[in-house]
């Protein structure tokens, strides 16, 4: 693993959040600190709310309880601006969400010439620039539509990187794609971690979250189970359920049937 | 007619011999007794009409030749632009009502669901006559710019506002929900997100149905005669009716109606090139 300076203070800090969807209580007090520089992946069964998390640090999800901090700006203060402060928040999702009637080029321009208010050739070389980081150059006049998955979930990252994010937030970004598909879009991640971004991912990549990851959070049941080292959390796990959940995910066909976990909560995407 | 049912007994000759019609040959009788008593029906329209009493009635050259050119520069005119100035008004207004129905803030839902259910339940008609006669009656003195134009505008406005309001909502929750997050996530504060992102996609899943609107509307529009028109003000079909009883005889009229046609038809043409698009865009 490669040494890295991280600074000091916390990029993101999670206090205390709990979150309930109706009586679906989701995440149950967790707290969290990720350091400028540092890539963490959280990992857990479906339904442990880890997304729910993710969701939460930039807002898309309104915490029940508990404090959220990025940068030092607190999210959950009822009177932040909300859009500036997720302006330094990037955000890759599980289905890409690209714009459809917008080409690639425009995908990753508009963002900026709306949000950041750049001239159109500042956007247009900005556009072009990350385009290039995420090997998609040629495809700057295609529309989604036309590109597979993998380029899609790679542009999706430019489109994020375009408006310059302190913070890089993952929602399982290779779930959806088609197994040949993943490593293309793993490997812009890759790079992007040894550039030296603060990176939290959501994931069943166990192999990325063994070699990228400075740490790994397993989350189980709305509450963080163990907190570590990659080979800490995936390499030797402390605690039962996290044995448990490796098992079942590094041999599916072994794992054996047994009763349904007590409470499923969240909602499993 | 090339088919050559049963006859190949060489390429079904493992099939067992069944007895009476295959599927095929049902289904290919049944259609040919749909054409044989479509034919039947329209021959004996035919025959029984009394073509030279509705050609006398109808189709008067020297009266439909009275008719040009003022059908097209003053009555076609007239009828397009009352229809797509009540058009535009609906468009903004029903834009407006969409986004009150989507609002976060009860009145603003409230109340748009009131108009909707107000102005889609009552007879465009109505509407028209309420124009014309309470809003001078309640705002006397005022006059609604733009003359009849502006009352026209106004009154087609009102109803069409009330359904495109309906079809623009539709359209914006066939957006899925993940553009709005994306979009939001990137830093969009929630009303440029609509507009840059949202509203675009919607309106490419509702043109078909938003230009359908706009061949009711300009049907619609006949209804003007009811405000009451100078002879600069007329559309097609007042226009057609007055010629009509000038000359006692319903050429006009005839005229009148494919002069409508001549839009409509053109109109559904480019609906359903549309809807073949959105249709391809989604594959």
């Amino acid at each position: 693993m490669t040494e890295k300076t991280l600074g000091s203070r916390p990029e993101i800090e999670v206090r205390g959040l709990y979150k309930s969807f109706g009586d679906n209580e989701v995440l149950r007090g967790i707290d969290l600190e990720i350091n400028q520089g540092e890539v963490v992946c959280v990992i857990g069964p479906s339904g442990s709310g880890k997304s729910t998390l993710l969701r939460c640090v930039n807002l898309l999800e309104e915490p029940t309880k508990g404090q959220v901090f990025v940068g030092g700006t607190e999210l959950t203060d009822p009177d932040v601006d909300i859009d500036a402060v997720r302006r330094r928040i990037g955000m890759v999702f599980q289905q890409f969400n690209l714009f459809p009637h917008l080409t690639v080029t425009e995908n990753l321009s508009l963002p900026q010439r709306r949000v950041l208010r750049r001239d159109k050739a500042t956007a247009a070389k900005v556009a072009a620039e990350n385009l290039e980081r995420v090997g998609l150059s040629e495809k700057a006049s295609a529309y989604p539509a036309s590109l597979s998955g993998g380029q899609q979930q790679r542009v999706a990252i430019a489109r994020a990187l375009a408006m310059g994010p302190e913070v890089m937030l993952f929602d399982e970004p290779t779930s959806a794609l088609d197994p040949e598909l993943v490593g293309d879009v793993l490997a812009v991640m890759r790079m992007l971690a040894n550039e030296g971004m603060t990176m939290m991912v959501v994931t069943h990549e166990m192999t990325f979250a063994r070699e990228v990851a400075d740490r790994v959070v397993f989350m189980d049941g709305g509450v963080i189970v163990e907190d570590g080292t990659p080979d800490q959390v995936i390499g030797s796990p402390q605690h039962e359920r996290t044995r448990h959940f490796l098992s079942r995910l590094l041999d599916p066909a072994m794992a054996e049937v047994e009763e349904e976990t007590s409470d499923q909560v969240g909602k499993g995407d | 007619m090339t088919d050559t049912t049963g006859n190949d007994v060489r390429l079904q000759p493992k099939q067992p011999k069944k007895k009476g019609l295959t599927r095929r040959q049902k289904r290919s009788l049944s259609r040919g007794i749909q054409y044989v008593v479509f034919v039947a029906a329209v021959i004996a329209f035919a025959v029984a009409a009394d073509w030279d009493r509705l050609a006398n009635q109808f189709a008067q050259e020297d009266i439909a030749e009275q008719m040009f050119p003022e059908v097209i520069t003053l009555a076609l005119k007239n009828t397009v632009l009352y229809t797509v100035s009540g058009f535009a008004v609906g468009l903004v207004l029903g834009m407006v009502i969409a986004l009150m129905r989507l609002s976060s803030v009860g009145p603003y839902r409230w109340l748009a669901g009131v108009y909707i259910e107000i102005f889609r339940g009552l007879p465009a008609l109505l509407i028209f006559i309420f124009i014309g006669v309470a809003v001078p009656l309640a705002f006397p003195g005022t006059e609604i710019p733009g003359g009849t134009y502006g009352k026209v505008a106004l009154a087609l406005g009102l109803v069409a506002a009330a359904y495109m309001a309906e079809t623009i909502r539709a359209g914006i929750q066939a957006v899925p929900k993940g553009q709005m997050e994306a979009a939001r996530s990137l830093g969009f504060s929630p009303a440029r997100a609509m507009i840059s992102i949202i509203i675009p996609q919607a309106f490419r899943i509702i043109l078909p149905p938003l230009t359908n609107e706009l061949v009711l509307l300009f049907k619609d529009s006949s209804l003007v005669l009811f405000l009451g028109v100078t002879l600069e003000e007329r559309e097609l079909s007042k226009f057609g009716r007055d010629l009509a009883s000038q000359t006692a005889n319903s050429t006009p009229i005839l005229v009148a109606g494919l002069c409508y046609l001549l839009v409509t038809i053109p109109l559904g043409f480019v609906v359903r090139r549309m809807e073949a698009k959105a249709q391809e865009a989604v594959k």
